[in-house]
C-alpha cells in the first residue's frame, strides 16, 4: 500500500475546476483526497513542504516515439517513462512506428505491459491507422482500443489516401477514438529537409512548403464535417493551418490540434551551419509562423502541447543535413522551453500552460489525470518556476540526446512527479 | 593588413570581398606557371592533399589535381566507387580516418549540401569545398570571377546574368554571392520551376524570358541542364527548353551589346546552348577552364599558409611559408 502523500503550502493550479490558489494537496489510496487549507496528516503520510512552489495536474503528453520494440538502443518504454516522469509527465501517448508496427492488439498489449514493469508515466498506446502503416487498411481497431489503444495513427508518415482517411474516421467512432493524422502531402514534401523558404535556398537544401502541410489540414477538416468524426492534427507548424483550424472550429467541427514547444520557439534560423538537431518533419517555419501557433494555442484554436519526442542515436545525426533523421527530443525540456519563453514573456498565463499540457490533452484522448478534484486519479507534478537551469544532454534520461536546446538556460521545471499516488520523480538535492 | 582565409574554404557567402579580392590577384601570378615548359614550382613541396569525389567529376577533379601537381604536393585521388564510402562507410569516420592519416588537406565533392562544412569543422586539415550539393561551388565562382573580370577588365558594375536551374546549381550559388560582394549586378534567368523561392531577397533580379536577360546583360554564365530535371517534371522538355531559353545566335543577335558567354561545363550542347554560341567569339568557355587550374593554385597556396606577396617568389625557388 503507497502511504499518503500530504503537499502543503503550494501554489495549486488546476485547470479542470479553473482554481489558482495556496493549499495543500492531500492524495490517498491513488487518489486526490482532499485539496484545501491546513488539511491534517493522516498516520504515516509522506508530509512535503512545497511551499513557493507550484503543484499542478500531472503533465500529459498524446504524442511521443518510445522506439520500442526495434529500436531500444534509441529509447525503450522505460526509458522514455523515465524521461517522461523528469520533465513532469505523468502520462504520455506512444505513436505506433515501432518495428514491428504496433498494428494489432498483441503489440498494444505489450506496450501497457512494458510500461507496467517500468511503474513510472503512464504510457498509453497508440495504435496504427493502417496495416503496418503502408496506408492500405485499415487495422483493427476494435481489438487494439480493447486491448487499451487511446487512438490510431499513422504518424511518421501522413495518411495519404483520402478514402482510408475517411473509413478510418468513420470506423473509429465506434470506438470513441481521435485519428491523429501527420499532415504533409507527399509529392510535395518528398525529398525536402528543411521548411521552403529564404534559409533554404540560401543552404542549397530542399524545402518542404508550408502548403505540404495546409493542403492535408483542409483536406482532414473536409473529412472530419464529412463523417463526423474526431480528427487530430499532429504537429502543426504553419500560420496558414491555425487560420484553417480556426476557421474549422467555428463551424463546431470534431477537429483537435497540437502544437510543440520547437515550432513555438524556433524558426529555420535554426538549421544555419546544417545543425541536423534542427531538422524535424514538420520543419522550423518562419517567425510568422510561429506567431501565429502562439497566438493559436492561447487562444486555444490549438488545444495543446505535445512533445513529438523523437528520439535518434547521437552518430544519426552526426551526418550531412540531408542524410540525418528528422525529428529531437522534448520530454525533459517541453515545460521549460514553453515555461520560459511564453509563460514569462507574458505571452500566456501560467494556468493556461498547465491547461494546454495536463487538462486539455486529457480530455482529448480521454486520459485519467488533467484534474485535481477530489476524486481523480492523484497524478501530480509540482514545478519550480523560478530557479534557472541549463539544459545539459548528458543528464537526460532519456537514452537520447538529440536536442536542439543543449546549453540553453531555463526556468520551470519538475521537482516533484507522482503517479497514481506514488512519487515517482524527485532530482537529487543539489 | 592582409586579409587571410582562415582555415577553410567552404564557400563565397561568408568571405569578405577582401579575401575574394586576394584569391584573385593571388591567381594571377600563378597563371603564368601553366604556360612554362616546366610546369612545376615547388610551393606546396611536401604537403600532402586528398581529393575526395564522392559524387563523379571530371573537369574540376583534373584542374585540383593539376593545381596540386604544378604546386608539387603529394596528392591521392579518393573516388566513391571502389573506396570505403561505397562499403557505407559514413562521412565522419571517413574523415576521422583522413586526419589519422595526418594530411594537410582535403578536396571535397559530396552530393549534399553542407557536407564540405561538416568535414571542415571535424578535421584539423584545410578542407576545399569542390562541390556540396546543391549549395557553393566557391573555386567554381571564382574562376569565374576571374574570367569575367579578364575580359572585361573590372568586376564592379558588370551585369551578369545566370542562366537555367539556378535551384539546383550550386555554381550559381557562389556566383551571386561572389558577384554581389565584389559589386557586380547579378541577375537570374529560368523556368520558374528552377528558380528558389525568394530569391529576389538575396539581391538579384529575375527575368522570366531569355530575351530580357539578353537585352540587360554584359555577360549571360549558362548553367547545365541535367536531363533528370524533366524526368522530375520541372519541365516538359529538353525540346522546349531549347526553344524557350536556350541561348542561340538568333537571340544573341538582338543584344544591344557585345555579350560575354560563360558555362561551368559540361554543356549539353542543343539544350541550354547554342553550339554556335559556344564556339563563337562570345565564348570565353576555354578560358575559364584555364584559370580554373590559376585560381585553385591561389586556394590552396593561401589555405596552405602562402603569404599573397611571395607568390611571385614562390614560383621560384621558395617554399611555404608556415
Amino acid at each position: 500500500m503507497t502511504r499518503p502523500v500530504l503537499l502543503r503550502q503550494g501554489r495549486v493550479i488546476d485547470p479542470a475546476r479553473g482554481t489558482d490558489e495556496v493549499a495543500d494537496v492531500l492524495l490517498q489510496d491513488g487518489k486526490v483526497a482532499a485539496v484545501g487549507r491546513g488539511l491534517a496528516a493522516p498516520d504515516g503520510a509522506d508530509v512535503r513542504d512545497v511551499a513557493g512552489m507550484v503543484v499542478v495536474p500531472g503533465l500529459v503528453d498524446v504524442h511521443v516515439h518510445l522506439r520500442e520494440p526495434g529500436n531500444e538502443d534509441e529509447e525503450t518504454v522505460a526509458s522514455g517513462a523515465r524521461a517522461a516522469v523528469a520533465g513532469g509527465f505523468t502520462a504520455v501517448c506512444a505513436m505506433p512506428n515501432t518495428d514491428p508496427v504496433t498494428d494489432n492488439q498483441a503489440a498494444v498489449g505489450f506496450i501497457l505491459r512494458q510500461s507496467v514493469r517500468a511503474g513510472l508515466a503512464r504510457v498509453y498506446p497508440i495504435g496504427a491507422v493502417s496495416v503496418g502503416q503502408r496506408g492500405e487498411r485499415l487495422a483493427e481497431f476494435g481489438e487494439m482500443a480493447s486491448a487499451g489503444a487511446v487512438a490510431v495513427s499513422d504518424d511518421g508518415n501522413p495518411v495519404v489516401s483520402g478514402h482510408l482517411m475517411r473509413t478510418a474516421l468513420e470506423y473509429a467512432r465506434t470506438f470513441g477514438i481521435p485519428v491523429a493524422d501527420h499532415c504533409e502531402e507527399p509529392t510535395l514534401a518528398v525529398g525536402g529537409a528543411m521548411h521552403e523558404g529564404l534559409v533554404s535556398a540560401r543552404l542549397g537544401l530542399k524545402g518542404i512548403p508550408a502548403a505540404a502541410e495546409e493542403i492535408m489540414v483542409a483536406r482532414d477538416i473536409l473529412l472530419a464535417e464529412l463523417t463526423g468524426g474526431h480528427v487530430h492534427l499532429c504537429h502543426m507548424s504553419t500560420r496558414g493551418s491555425v487560420e484553417l483550424i480556426r476557421r474549422a472550429k467555428e463551424r463546431g467541427l470534431r477537429v483537435t490540434a497540437e502544437v510543440t514547444p520547437h515550432h513555438l520557439t524556433l524558426t529555420d534560423a535554426a538549421c544555419e551551419h546544417y545543425d541536423t538537431h534542427a531538422k524535424m518533419n514538420p520543419p522550423l517555419r518562419e517567425a510568422g509562423d510561429v506567431e501565429a501557433l502562439r497566438v493559436g494555442l492561447r487562444d486555444g484554436v490549438i488545444d495543446c502541447i505535445a512533445s513529438d519526442h523523437a528520439p535518434h542515436a547521437y552518430d544519426e545525426k552526426e551526418a550531412a543535413f540531408d542524410e540525418a533523421p528528422f525529428g529531437i527530443i522534448g520530454l525533459e525540456t517541453a515545460f521549460g522551453v514553453v515555461h520560459t519563453e511564453l509563460v514569462r514573456s507574458g505571452m500566456l498565463p501560467l494556468p493556461a500552460l498547465i491547461a494546454r499540457m495536463s487538462t486539455a490533452p486529457a480530455a482529448l484522448f480521454h486520459l485519467p489525470g488533467g484534474s485535481l478534484a477530489p476524486g481523480a486519479v492523484a497524478d501530480v507534478c509540482v514545478l519550480d518556476v523560478t530557479t534557472p537551469w541549463t539544459v545539459r544532454p548528458p543528464d537526460f534520461h532519456s537514452k537520447s540526446r538529440n536536442t536542439p536546446f543543449a546549453g540553453r538556460e531555463l526556468v520551470g521545471r519538475a521537482v516533484m512527479t507522482i503517479v497514481a499516488g506514488r512519487v515517482v520523480h524527485e532530482p537529487e538535492v543539489g | 593588413m592582409t586579409p587571410t582565409l582562415g582555415k577553410d574554404l567552404v564557400g563565397l557567402e561568408h568571405l569578405s570581398p577582401e579575401q575574394i579580392r586576394l584569391i584573385l590577384d593571388t591567381a594571377e601570378p600563378f597563371k603564368e606557371v601553366s604556360e612554362r615548359p616546366i610546369k612545376k614550382v615547388p610551393a606546396l613541396r611536401g604537403k600532402t592533399i586528398v581529393n575526395l569525389f564522392f559524387e563523379a567529376s571530371t573537369r574540376t577533379r583534373i584542374s585540383f589535381e593539376f593545381a596540386e601537381k604544378r604546386l608539387s604536393a603529394d596528392t591521392v585521388n579518393v573516388a566513391a566507387s571502389g573506396s570505403s564510402v561505397s562499403k557505407g562507410e559514413t562521412l565522419v569516420d571517413t574523415a576521422k580516418n583522413l586526419e589519422a592519416m595526418r594530411i594537410d588537406m582535403v578536396v571535397i565533392r559530396h552530393g549534399a549540401s553542407g557536407a564540405a562544412q561538416f568535414l571542415g569543422e571535424r578535421i584539423r586539415s584545410n578542407v576545399i569545398n569542390a562541390g556540396d550539393g546543391k549549395h557553393e561551388h566557391p573555386t567554381q565562382g571564382l574562376l569565374d570571377m576571374l574570367t569575367i573580370r579578364d575580359t572585361l577588365g573590372r568586376i564592379e558594375g558588370v551585369k551578369v546574368c545566370l542562366v537555367g536551374d539556378i535551384l539546383h546549381s550550386r555554381v550559381a550559388r557562389s556566383n551571386v554571392w561572389g558577384l554581389t560582394k565584389l559589386g557586380a549586378e547579378v541577375a537570374v534567368c529560368g523556368p520558374r520551376t528552377l528558380l528558389p523561392r525568394g530569391i529576389e531577397q538575396l539581391g538579384v533580379r529575375v527575368f522570366g524570358r531569355i530575351e530580357e536577360a539578353v537585352e540587360w546583360a554584359d555577360v549571360l554564365n549558362v548553367l547545365r541542364l541535367q536531363l533528370e530535371r524533366m524526368e522530375k517534371g520541372f519541365i516538359p522538355s529538353l525540346r522546349e527548353y531549347y526553344r524557350v531559353f536556350g541561348v542561340t545566335v538568333e537571340r544573341l543577335a538582338r543584344a544591344p551589346r557585345r555579350l560575354t558567354i560563360m558555362h561551368p561545363g559540361p554543356m549539353n550542347r542543343g539544350v541550354e546552348i547554342d553550339s554556335r554560341v559556344a564556339d563563337g567569339p562570345h565564348s570565353v568557355i576555354l578560358n575559364q577552364v584555364t584559370n580554373g587550374v590559376a585560381v585553385r593554385m591561389a586556394v590552396l597556396y593561401l589555405l596552405a599558409g602562402g603569404r599573397p606577396e611571395l607568390a611571385d617568389a614562390a614560383k621560384g625557388t621558395g617554399s611555404v611559408a608556415e
